[in-house]
């Protein structure tokens, strides 16, 4: 019926390996950027102030902000699939209010652990839920989450409550020597590995990869015949779950709840996202990228701090600055790319 | 024939899926045998995507079988369909452009080490896939985005050899390709052929068809035509069943030109002049001239460049190559804004997605292109609305008189009235029209084509598209032919038949 | 009564009513005003008064999110005119004057014009989503309030500043009689020109607007300068009130209760028509929603959480999804009917 088909020579393409490398490098650009950022701000730094060169200044960063590099690896994988959690910083002060009360009565703080976890999870789920059924934009759902969240601070109650329990001032407390001197506190280590498993997740699983892959293009992704729907439902779920971790970890940091906390923390962990080099349209970014611009974000801070005369609210408008410049950056890779 | 000893690969038994207000397919047979090219042919809304929609579980349908080498499937999402061995590659290639070739032709289907993407058996496999295409040039490693359309289809085949398709729909692949692209394409189409591969082929170009095709199935407005072996079937009797005229009946319709009218003979300067008019993707090398006072027909099957060209005149897409003079000037239409300040109006095919204002009044609606002149700062006065929209509803007989009424509540016909009316209150040298007459009952059309005819008596330059080759020679001066995204030949409506064109389409192919 | 049920503003209004009504049965008096020294005083007026600056915001809000977009920095804006003017007047040698007050008020709201036109230059001319383009204000803003304040609370005492959030005219409060002059001016400004019938044409048919030769690009500019500006008055008056800049608190999350305020009001937020009276009465909604709170006696701590049930509520009541489960859940018994009848057929 067919004729044999005749393989006619095949032609030359146009694209070059050598220039889809270059090409393909562009990919890690913003990332790179960031990073050369953090490490010129470094340097700035170290010329200023002797003191700033320094290993324990480095870590400061870290044991500073490991609840900022928690929040962000969540906002990661709910930015790659194009969408945005704003109930983040809730959700954190909502998981302080919780364990600060749970512990005074008497609770066993493991047990206070699981169920904050377990709250964090359940409301991202909830969500996450909301917005695949009834198709309302993530925005509004994760807003009203934010909203349901801080509201039961509120409930709560509206004073602070410290913390005195016996494990959770130990872990406020614990230092893990390095050599040389320096050290960094159990937060950083449990910071660090989740960053790696969100690594790992988003890399080398396929629902990680699902997770570019929606972000790149959903109706395709739907086509290809992949877990869409979970997979979006289930990225806010994680989201939820590293609010909690990160509420927990804020918990070790300051030793109270407080309904007023981590008020504009959501910003803070989009902020941290988008300049560490993640496309707010989706699926472009890396975990990685996030906390360096958690780094970014810390050394801002710290320079503020050390300097003595810059203002606290200079980290605001600093922060503001430099996501103006990734975003507009990001608009000149997407019409380049485009 | 083999066709009739073996069992085919998909059967497709009395198919229905119905819309709201349509019937997008009406108890149609399809079958595919393995190693065959199979062409799905008709015009746009024929139905060719909602069976392929049906047969990939993007729709459900109503009622009918579908069999997979003889077991009854029921497909509700694309998962399903593909493990049933059925892939799809779409005109818009859905890949995802943000991940590498690899990962793209394994996506969510990896190879796995404990629980762990093995990405070293990721890149051996994928080059064996290529290889095996003798794609073996495509770096695995690279974006998709770095790639050309061209390579992306490639690499979409790829993804479903992977999979081991037992059958491959290929759905407009060749729309955006040029000749040497096309022809690396359709080596991989002949050797998947070889392999047993049964392939949906669904094109616009006809040629392409008749080159790569053993057998197709026509379709027209929703139901089945017939099913043919390409070689038996000429190119002419092949167009006819797409629009469902017989020969005879269209010996018949011959008629006479409608009208001598406009003089575009020397001396006269052309309203608008297009040369070598085109863009990367959609049309190339477009003369044409329309003179004052001339009626100009686009003819051509649905999908060969009528709308595209039209957009370009109108500037809704920017021309890449090629000049545009107005009255004799050089002229460049970088956006509608441009088209409209130069007195060039544009009544879109789409009345729904780029027409109407549905939520607004007729009212308002009507109004709006000279409102958008005018600025937002000077609102037409109440008073010359009413006058303006009283006027336009009366000439037209738009119904309900209601200048009120929201416009999404109106017939299709008095939406198109409408939407008239909004362009002919500016006034304007050049109207295009695109489908005006679709979908609107026959009272309507006749006042449609009428109203054309004055208008163009009144001295406006008019380009007329139809899929309605008697009702593009009723109205027209001049037909311009398109075929295969390109303007093939100019017709001046003397004596011409539908025939006459339909053979021009067909390329004298008889 | 049927018609006028599915008039759009039916819900609100209906929720707006039924609220006061709960009101007026735990408080008797909750409907009064009386005359105290020539001004109104009532609950109603409270209710007014304190929801001023929240309508305001929420009267620019609606124009952006009819042509399919939303301005988060609505809050820093508030905190930036505020601070702005409350610095001038602190530092001016006249800090008592009414033109030192005049002066202050111009200074804010060229500065909102500054911020809108930079929000609109973003979103229409660069291309950037509006939620990320006005998150960059958002993060900003507060930051360069607090810049312009030293990060203290800056007190002024200046009687013509201090009348425009607390004081009388006509009997009435300045604040009432400022917003009612802006929704005044938004109707004509709307109304009168064209720009309501295209920013409706922009919100509901981008595709078609710009085919019809339609500027989307101006229409977005005036939009978010005019949000802007809203928010610079509602700053103003907080600021007014308290006779006192609060670069950290003013207008804190003001911009969500804007978005509820238009979202409840009957505005859709995928664009297209719009209602400003809608916006007004959710606005109220709100205001009374926190009254009703304390008159029931519930603890004011809890009327986040029934914010938050209400946005959920009303925008699972929008979303087209939730109305075809709705629509199919009420005409699922008769096939089950069906059913049942053919089933006593076989039997």
């Amino acid at each position: 019926m067919s004729p044999l088909s005749t393989l006619t020579p095949l032609t030359v393409k146009k694209s070059s390996p050598a220039r889809n490398r270059l090409r393909g490098g562009a990919r890690y650009a913003p990332t790179l950027a960031t990073v050369g950022l953090f490490i010129a701000m470094f340097a700035v730094g170290a010329g200023m102030y002797p003191s700033f060169l320094s290993g324990q200044v480095f870590l400061n960063l870290f044991i500073d902000n490991t609840f900022l590099i928690v929040l962000a690896v969540g906002m990661t994988f709910v930015i790659l699939t194009g969408g945005i959690d704003l109930s983040v910083g809730a959700v954190v002060a909502l998981s302080m209010m919780v364990s600060a009360t749970l512990l005074q009565q008497g609770w066993n703080p493991g047990a206070v652990i699981v169920l904050v976890l377990l709250i964090g999870g359940g409301l991202g789920l909830l969500m996450g839920l909301v917005i695949q059924y009834f198709d309302i934009q993530p925005f509004i759902v994760t807003l009203a989450g934010m909203f349901l969240a801080r509201g039961l601070c509120y409930v709560i109650s509206l004073d602070s409550i410290p913390v005195t329990e016996g494990f959770f001032t130990g872990m406020a407390q614990a230092q893990i020597p390095l050599p040389g001197d320096l050290f960094v506190s159990p937060g950083v280590l449990l910071a660090l590995g989740i960053v790696t498993v969100a690594f790992f997740v988003l890399h080398h699983t396929r629902f990680g990869r699902t997770v570019y892959a929606i972000g790149g293009n959903e109706h395709s992704a739907m086509l290809m015949g992949l877990p869409v729907k979970a997979t979006k439902i289930l990225v806010y779920a994680l989201s939820g779950l590293c609010s909690a971790i990160a509420g927990i970890l804020f918990s070790f940091y300051s030793l109270s709840g407080y309904s007023l906390a981590a008020q504009g923390m959501e910003l803070d962990a989009i902020a941290a996202v988008v300049i560490g080099g993640t496309l707010l349209t989706g699926g472009t970014g890396y975990v990685l990228g996030s906390v360096v611009g958690v780094l970014v974000l810390g050394i801002v801070q710290t320079f503020i701090a050390y300097d003595g005369t810059l203002s606290s609210w200079w980290t605001k408008i600093v922060i503001g600055g430099l996501l103006l410049v990734f975003i507009l950056l990001q608009r000149l890779f997407a019409r380049k790319a485009g | 024939m083999r066709m009739n000893e073996i069992v085919p690969v998909v059967e497709m038994t009395d198919i229905a899926i119905g819309f709201p207000g349509v019937k997008a397919l009406d108890g149609v047979d399809f079958r595919l045998f393995q190693g065959e090219v199979h062409a799905l042919m008709g015009e746009n809304g024929a139905g060719k995507s909602t069976l392929i929609k049906a047969l990939t579980g993007v729709y459900a349908i109503d009622s009918g079988t579908i069999t997979v080498l003889g077991e009854p499937k029921r497909f509700s999402t694309p998962g399903e369909s593909q493990a049933a061995g059925i892939s799809t590659v779409y005109q818009e290639v859905n890949l995802c452009p943000n991940l590498t070739v690899e990962e793209n032709v394994l996506l969510g289907r990896e190879p796995r080490r404990r629980g762990s993407i093995d990405w070293k058996g990721v890149r051996t496999r994928t080059r064996e896939v290529l290889a095996e295409l003798q794609l073996d040039h495509i770096d695995p490693g690279s974006l998709l985005s770095t790639h050309s359309i061209a390579v992306q289809q490639l690499i979409a085949i790829a993804r479903s050899v992977e999979i081991n398709a037992k059958v491959l729909i290929l759905d407009e692949p060749t729309s955006s390709l040029d000749a040497d692209e096309v022809r690396q394409l359709f080596r991989v189409i002949r050797d998947l052929r070889n392999r047993r591969v049964a392939i949906l082929f669904v094109s616009h170009f006809l040629e392409q068809v008749y080159e790569i095709s053993d057998r197709m199935t026509v379709l027209r407005n929703g139901k089945l035509v017939g099913e043919y072996l390409t070689r038996d079937l000429s190119r002419m009797s092949l167009i006819s069943k797409m629009i469902g005229k017989d020969m005879e009946a269209l010996a018949e319709l011959d008629q006479a030109p409608a009208r001598t009218r406009a003089s575009n003979g020397a001396g006269v300067t052309p309203f608008i002049e297009a040369k070598g008019l085109g863009r990367k993707g959609s049309v190339s090398n477009v003369d044409l001239s329309i003179y004052p006072g001339e009626v100009v027909g686009l003819a051509g099957l649905l999908g060969a460049g009528r709308t595209e060209i039209a957009r370009l005149f109108f500037g809704a897409d920017k021309a890449d190559e090629g000049s545009i003079k107005i009255k004799g000037a050089g002229q460049r239409i970088r956006s509608p804004r441009t088209a409209i300040d130069k007195h060039i109006g544009f009544c879109s095919e789409d009345r729904k997605e780029e027409g109407l204002i549905g939520e607004l009044t007729v009212r308002d609606n009507l109004v709006l292109v000279m409102q958008a002149s005018k600025g937002w700062a000077r609102r037409i006065p109440r008073r010359v609305q009413d006058e303006l929209v009283a006027e336009y509803i009366e000439a037209l007989d738009i119904r309900p008189a209601n200048p009120d009424a929201l416009i999404k509540n109106l017939s299709g016909g008095n939406q198109q009235k409408v939407l008239l009316a909004r362009w002919l209150v500016t006034h304007p040298e050049l109207l295009i029209l695109d489908e005006p007459t679709r979908g609107i009952d026959i009272g309507a059309k006749t006042q449609i084509q009428k109203l054309v005819n004055k208008l163009a008596a009144d001295g406006m330059s008019i380009l007329f598209i139809s899929s309605e080759l008697e009702e593009v020679l009723r109205v027209s001066d001049r037909v311009a032919v398109i075929k295969d995204r390109a303007l093939v030949a100019e017709i001046n409506n003397d004596d011409v038949s539908v025939e006459d064109v339909m053979t021009v389409i067909a390329g004298g192919a008889q | 009564m049927k018609s006028l049920l599915k008039h759009r503003l039916a819900w609100p209004v209906i929720a707006l009513a039924a609220l006061l009504l709960l009101n007026q049965v735990f408080k008797p008096d909750f409907m009064s005003l009386r005359m105290q020294d020539g001004h109104l005083y009532g609950s109603l007026i409270d209710i007014m008064r304190n929801g001023a600056p929240t309508i305001l915001i929420a009267l620019g809000m609606t124009l952006v999110i009819a042509t399919r977009g939303i301005d988060l920095s609505v809050g820093a804006v508030v905190a930036i005119a505020g601070a702005a003017s409350c610095a001038y007047i602190a530092a001016s040698p006249e800090p008592g004057s009414p033109v030192t007050a005049a002066t202050a008020v111009l200074i804010a709201v060229v500065a909102a014009l500054a911020l809108g036109v930079w929000n609109g230059f973003l979103v229409s001319t660069i291309g950037v989503q509006p939620i990320i383009a006005t998150l960059v204000l958002m993060t900003a803003g507060r930051g360069v309030a607090q810049l312009i304040t030293g990060g203290q609370i800056v007190s002024v005492s200046n009687d013509s500043y201090k009348s425009i959030g607390a004081g009388y005219l006509f009997t009435l409060p300045v604040s009432i009689l400022i917003t009612a002059a802006v929704f005044a001016l938004a109707a004509v400004l709307t109304r009168r020109t064209a720009l309501g019938t295209l920013i409706e044409a922009v919100g509901i048919n981008p595709v078609a607007s710009r085919l019809a030769g339609l500027r989307a690009r101006n229409i977005i500019w005036i939009v978010y300068v005019f949000s802007a500006v809203c928010a610079a008055i509602a700053g103003l008056m907080i600021s007014s009130n308290v006779t006192a800049a609060d670069a950290n608190n003013a207008g804190l999350y003001i911009e969500m209760d804007a978005i509820l305020a238009v979202v409840i009001g009957g505005t859709s937020l995928a664009g297209g028509r719009y209602t400003l009276v809608g916006t007004v009465v959710g606005a109220f909604i709100i205001q009374t929603l926190t009254t009703t709170v304390y008159t029931l006696g519930i603890p004011p701590e809890v009327t986040l959480v029934f914010k938050a049930l209400v946005v959920i509520t009303v925008c699972l009541l929008q979303a087209p999804k939730a109305r075809n489960l709705l629509s199919r859940l009420k005409a699922a018994p008769k096939p089950a009917a069906q059913e049942a009848a053919k089933e006593k057929v076989a039997i």
